[in-house]
Parts: C-alpha cells; structure tokens; sequence
C-alpha cells in the first residue's frame, strides 16, 4: 500500500524524523484556516496524490498568506494528475532551503536483502539522476538481519558523497528513517528532497512510504491509512468476505483457484476474447485451494453484481480439493444466489476426481452453466458469450 | 535421481497439531512420505495418531524444538505450517538447529521477517529453504514435502519449477502421461529462498530430468536472470510459461510478489528475454504442455 505525502509525513514525525508542520485541507476555506494556523506567513499547497510529477502539473503552490493559500487550494483541488483526481492538499509551513539532498531504503527483491539509496545531488527525479549521473547515487546493501545503526548510516551519507562536515548531522536522521522502515513495516521509505535549512537543519520535505500488507496483523494503525473512498465499490465489498479480487474493466468474470492460474486464466480470456469483438476480463479473483460452496457463492455474489459483466467463467484446478467436491460448491452456490444469479457460467474442471466433478454438474443441468472440458475452449465460450 | 528430495528425506512438521499441519501430515503420509515427526513447544512430548501409505497406524511424537526432533529422529528435512505471525522464529530455530531442507507452506509472512529469516539462513549457510508461500516440492512416487496432490502422475523427465501452485498442478496434469522428475513451487512471494536458478541448476546436474518446465509471473526479474543463467549453463531444453499478461500496472494480483511496477516485471519482458535465451515460451498453459511433449517426443 502506497501512502500519501502527509500519511508519510505523520508517519516521520511520529519516529522522530525532522519534518515541517503540515495541515490537510479539502476544501479552500479549510486551506486558509490551515495557513492561519500555521502563523499565517509564508506556506507551500500540494496536493496530495499517489504519483509523482505534481509540481510540473500545477499542484504545488507558494502562498504568502492565508489568502493566497485559499485561492491555491481553489486552483489545485479537483486537478487531474497523471489520472488522478485532488481531493486533497497538504498546507505546509514554508522553509529557507539551502541545499536539495536523496536518500530512500527499500526492499531488493533480486539481492532479497534491503538497499539504501543515498545522494548528495538531491531535487530531481531519481531515476533522471540514476540515469545521468549514476555516480552521484549511492546504492549500499543493509543486511536485514543487522539494519542501519549509526556507524552504517555514516557509511551511507558518505558514500552519498555528503561533505564531511555534513555527515554528523545527516547520519541520525538515517538513522531514524530506518526506524520508520522496519517499524511500520514498510518496503519503501523515500524523502526526496531531503533539505539543509538556512538555518542549518536537516528536514525531510517530501516523502514516500509503501507498506506492506501481509504486515497488517502486527500494524493496528495502518487500517486507518486505507484510502477507502478511493477504493473500488465491488474491491470493498469481496475484501469484507475476505477475497482476493482486482475489479477490471472487462466484461468477462473470472473466479479461479490459485493467483497464478487466475492470472494465466486472464490472459486465455482476453486471447480469446480478441475474436469476439475484444472482449475482456472483467476482475482478477481468487478463491483459494479451498474452494467450498460458501466461498464459491460469495465470489459469484460479487461478480456479478458487476454490472459490466456479462459470462463469467469459473475455471478451477481440483487438487486438494478435488473437482466433486469443487462441483458441489458451485452447485450450491447457485441454490444459495438463487434469482441473483442471471448470467451465463462457463465452468472448466480439470485434475483429480474430474468425471466426478463433470457429473455432479451435468446432473444438476443448471440452465446458465455450460460445462467445457479445456482452459482455452472455455475461455473462449466465455468470451463469445460475453460479446453475444 | 530427483532433485533435493527422494525417499529417504526424513520430515518433521513445524505446525503438526494444527489444522493445515494435521490435514496435509495426513496427505504427506499418504504419498510416501517419511514423517517421523513434528515439533510444538506447548505439545512436547504427546504424539499424534495417522495412517502410514500401507494403511497401518502411526504415532508421530511431537517434540519441543526442531533440534530435540533432529536429535531423537534423525531428521534432515522440516515443513512448516505455522501461522504467519511465529513463521521467522519457526525459519530460524530450523535453520539453527542444522535443517538441511526446509519448505515453507505458511503465506503472508510479512517481507521484513522473510528477509530476515533468509539473511540469517544465508549466512548459516547449511539449509536450503523453498518457499515461503509455496506448494512445496514433491518427487513422485517417493516423497511429498508440501500440498500438491501427489496423484496427479507419477515419475517421469520431467522437471518443473514454478511460482505458482495451481498452474504446477494443471501442467503436471497436462503432462501427467510423461511424468516428472521433480516438481517445485518456488512460491510467489517477493522473498523466497530457493530461486528458479538455484532449481534450474539443479535439473541440468540431475540425470534423471531430460527437459525443464519453468513457469514464471508478473513482478520482479526473476526470470529474466533466469533467462541469462539458461543461456549461459543450461543445455537441456527448457520450456517456458509466464502468467500475468493483461495484469494492469499497480495492482498485486494475489501473490504479495505479482505486481507490475512501472516499465518492469512485465510478462512481455519476461518472455521476450526467455526467448531470447532459447527457452520456447507457450502462450497458454496448454500450448506450453504441447511445447514439451514435442521436446520429450523428439528425445
């Protein structure tokens, strides 16, 4: 889960990270009354969306007064950048900055270790700064199992190329920013700028944090970071009955056990779909090894109350639980949707026990379900259905 | 030959008296394999009731620790069923008492404990981990250390490796007239222990596999260094099949590892770059299965 910029700047200050006061703001009136707040001198407006590049797109504003801070809110809110809509700005109190540093630690997936990236160049784009001065970016290994104390966060600043007089003053909010890295949990921690002050202080300006969700038994408060509004209607209602699903703009919907397959079931649909008229998937769902009725019916429940869908296509690989037992659950999850369900099914059984699991289905001779014996004919059933 | 598992692997279960423990104990037993044990400190001591492949009762001790279980039992190989939140103490005290093989089945395991728990066995250097959020690995018709369903086929020239379960199951079903060497699930997490290269490596050093299934997804550069290494050290012929084509940008498509970030971890690269290590890539599952059955038909 990505968070916003004032969600990583509570999440700072809460460590200890040096940061400027911010107030969040939906509305112009609350943006003033935020700048009156904060002394009602100089202040910055961002808006607070999950992509990068707001300053190029007009959503962050200088305002030298609480005036000025309302009309900057009026421009910036309801902005569309990169296809995401502000409904939200940070008002931050406004700083003298002197110099533009980088530093992020993250999770390396290819060294499966952790990386801390560090520069002294700071206030571009990183990945224009790994480009064109590549010498410039420090990339240090952190060994999980040790972290970042301030020996190591000292080694970091220097091979930043930071000036030595500099390195005393840097290192401890390294430090500290490993702090919010391993103590929330998180597989990106990024402040870009990370600023020195006229007045000589080291303040982390703007930031980036991702965390991670399978953490979110041990995190209490990272339910509350959830951007609920955002989310999806039909994503809310299948994460309240526990399901894996990712809604799509298809018109196919998919319910398969196991992710990989469900994703390979995706890419069959949307093959297929190419000679019924570009027909697509409509969601990623699935349903788990398990597969029982209960769970069967409450993906069903959920696809299709989608109104984009028009088949589904349920394609299951009975393993442990074998394609009988798989059979029955669909069985009786169209008894439990009863009128609910009211689009055509095409059903793919493969693996253990599948005559059974065929038979279970051919007897019930439920009129919206169709019954193909292979991944690619059933897809393509699926999407002809779909495009009818 | 097989690879990191044959018949006389002995297993201990981390989590037998739990629910998924007891179930897939029972199915381990079931297909062969030589439990001779598990491990449940606040259950030292008690022993647990199955029935072995013959179909004669079992009595499986449970121990304190991973290292009173090795010590009584001779065990070289651990399974862990335990909830995600005990998983890295499990990994670790496995690790340290000098576990050989250890897979772990347990998902949603919070990264950081995974990252831990690898650079800990990393540095040990005596135990190789599969998983986690895996199906484990099976070695037909001689042992099972995971939840594939051991009566899919039976032993064969083939070896795969993959992250995915499901998409194991249904190739190992498409090909199961062939049969298969040794089956692994990698796991799709975006830390695993055991990688394609390090399975990769082992297949090419295994005389009993002819021909190699690798079947990747969306997220990461796994397989693109697996391309390289394949091009580089394998010479028997691999088949390839990558998942996740349609999967927008920015959405994890079930595995915590399956996402597509910006320009990377895209199937389109994955396949291009496994292509061009000579790997033949099939565009569905099934069209994978008919790729290998032609290689082995040509052997």
């Amino acid at each position: 889960m990505d968070l916003y910029e004032y969600q990583a700047r509570d999440l700072f200050e809460q460590h200890g990270v040096p940061v400027l006061r911010g107030i969040t703001a939906d509305t112009p009136e609350q943006a003033e009354a935020a700048a009156t707040e904060l002394g009602g001198g100089v202040v910055v407006v961002k808006a607070q969306v999950k992509t990068g590049g707001r300053g190029k797109a007009g959503g962050v504003k200088l305002a030298k007064s609480p005036a000025e801070a309302k009309t900057a809110a009026e421009a910036i809110l309801g902005l569309d950048i990169k296809g995401h809509t502000v409904r939200r700005v940070m008002v931050a109190e406004g700083a003298a900055i002197k110099e533009e540093y980088y530093f992020s630690v993250l999770l390396d997936r290819a060294n499966r270790s952790y990386l801390a990236m560090c520069s002294f160049e700071g206030g571009m784009e990183i990945e224009q700064l790994a480009e064109e001065r590549p010498e410039a970016l420090a990339k240090i290994e952190v060994d999980p199992a040790v972290g970042i104390d301030a020996a190591k966060a000292e080694e970091i600043v220097r091979a930043g190329k930071f000036p030595e007089e500099l390195v005393a003053k840097v290192a401890p909010v390294i430090v500290k920013l490993y702090d919010v890295f391993v103590k929330e949990d998180a597989t990106l921690v990024e402040v870009n700028p990370l600023v020195l002050t006229e007045g000589g202080d080291i303040i982390a300006l703007d930031g980036k944090i991702s965390l991670d969700e399978n953490a979110d038994f041990r995190q209490e408060g990272h339910a509350a970071l959830e951007d609920k509004d955002a989310a999806d209607p039909l994503e809310a209602k299948a994460k309240e009955s526990d399901l894996n699903y990712v809604k799509l703009d298809g018109q196919v919907g998919i319910i398969g056990n196991g992710a990989g397959l469900v994703m390979s079931t995706l890419d069959v649909v949307a093959y297929a779909g190419e000679k019924h008229g570009g027909v697509k998937p409509a969601n990623f769902l699935d349903i788990g090894g398990g597969a029982s009725a209960e769970v069967m019916a409450a993906g069903l429940d959920v696809i299709l109350n989608d109104t984009d869908v028009k088949s589904v296509f349920v394609n299951v690989f009975g393993g442990i639980t074998a394609c009988d037992a798989v059979a029955t659950g669909i069985v009786k999850a169209l008894e439990i949707l009863g009128d609910e369900a009211s689009k055509p099914l095409v059903v793919r059984l493969d693996g253990n026990n599948v005559e059974e699991g065929r038979k279970i289905l051919a007897d019930a001779a439920h009129p919206l379900v169709t019954v193909v014996d292979t991944m690619d004919e059933a897809a393509d059933k699926a999407a002809e259905l779909a495009a009818a | 030959m097989s690879i990191y598992l044959n018949k006389d692997n002995k297993v201990i279960v981390q989590g037998i008296t739990g629910g998924e423990g007891s179930k897939h104990t029972a199915r381990m037993l079931a297909a062969g394999t030589q439990i001779v044990g598990g491990v449940n400190a606040r259950k030292a001591g008690t022993t647990v009731s199955h029935t072995a492949q013959d179909g004669s009762a079992v009595e499986l001790p449970v121990f304190g620790s991973v290292a009173e279980a090795m010590e009584a039992t001779g065990a070289d190989t651990s399974i862990v069923f335990v909830p995600p939140a005990f998983a890295k103490d499990a990994v670790i005290e496995a690790v340290d008492a000098g576990i050989g093989l250890l897979v772990v089945i347990t998902e949603g395991i919070p990264v950081q404990d995974s990252a831990e728990f690898w650079a800990h066995a990393k540095a040990k250097g005596t135990t190789r981990i599969i998983g986690p959020n895996c199906p484990g690995i099976i070695t037909p018709e001689e042992s099972l250390v995971g939840i594939t369903p051991a009566n899919i086929t039976g032993k064969g020239p083939i070896g795969l490796v993959s992250k995915s379960g499901t998409l194991t199951y249904q190739m190992m079903f498409e090909l199961r007239d062939l049969g298969f060497s040794t089956a692994i699930g990698i796991g799709g997490d975006p830390v695993i222990g055991t990688t394609h290269i390090d399975a990769l490596e082992a297949f090419e050093a295994d005389p009993e596999t002819k021909a190699i299934v690798m079947i990747g997804e969306i997220g990461g550069d796994a397989e693109e260094r697996a391309a390289d290494y394949i091009k580089a050290h394998v010479t028997k012929p691999v088949v390839g099949y990558v998942a996740g084509f349609t999967a927008p940008e920015g959405k994890t498509m079930g595995h915590a590892g399956a996402i597509v970030s910006g320009s990377s971890g895209t199937a389109e690269a994955k396949k291009e770059a496994l292509e061009a290590a000579g790997v033949k890539v099939g565009k569905t599952p099934t069209e994978t299965a008919r790729l290998m059955r032609e290689i082995i038909e040509s052997l």
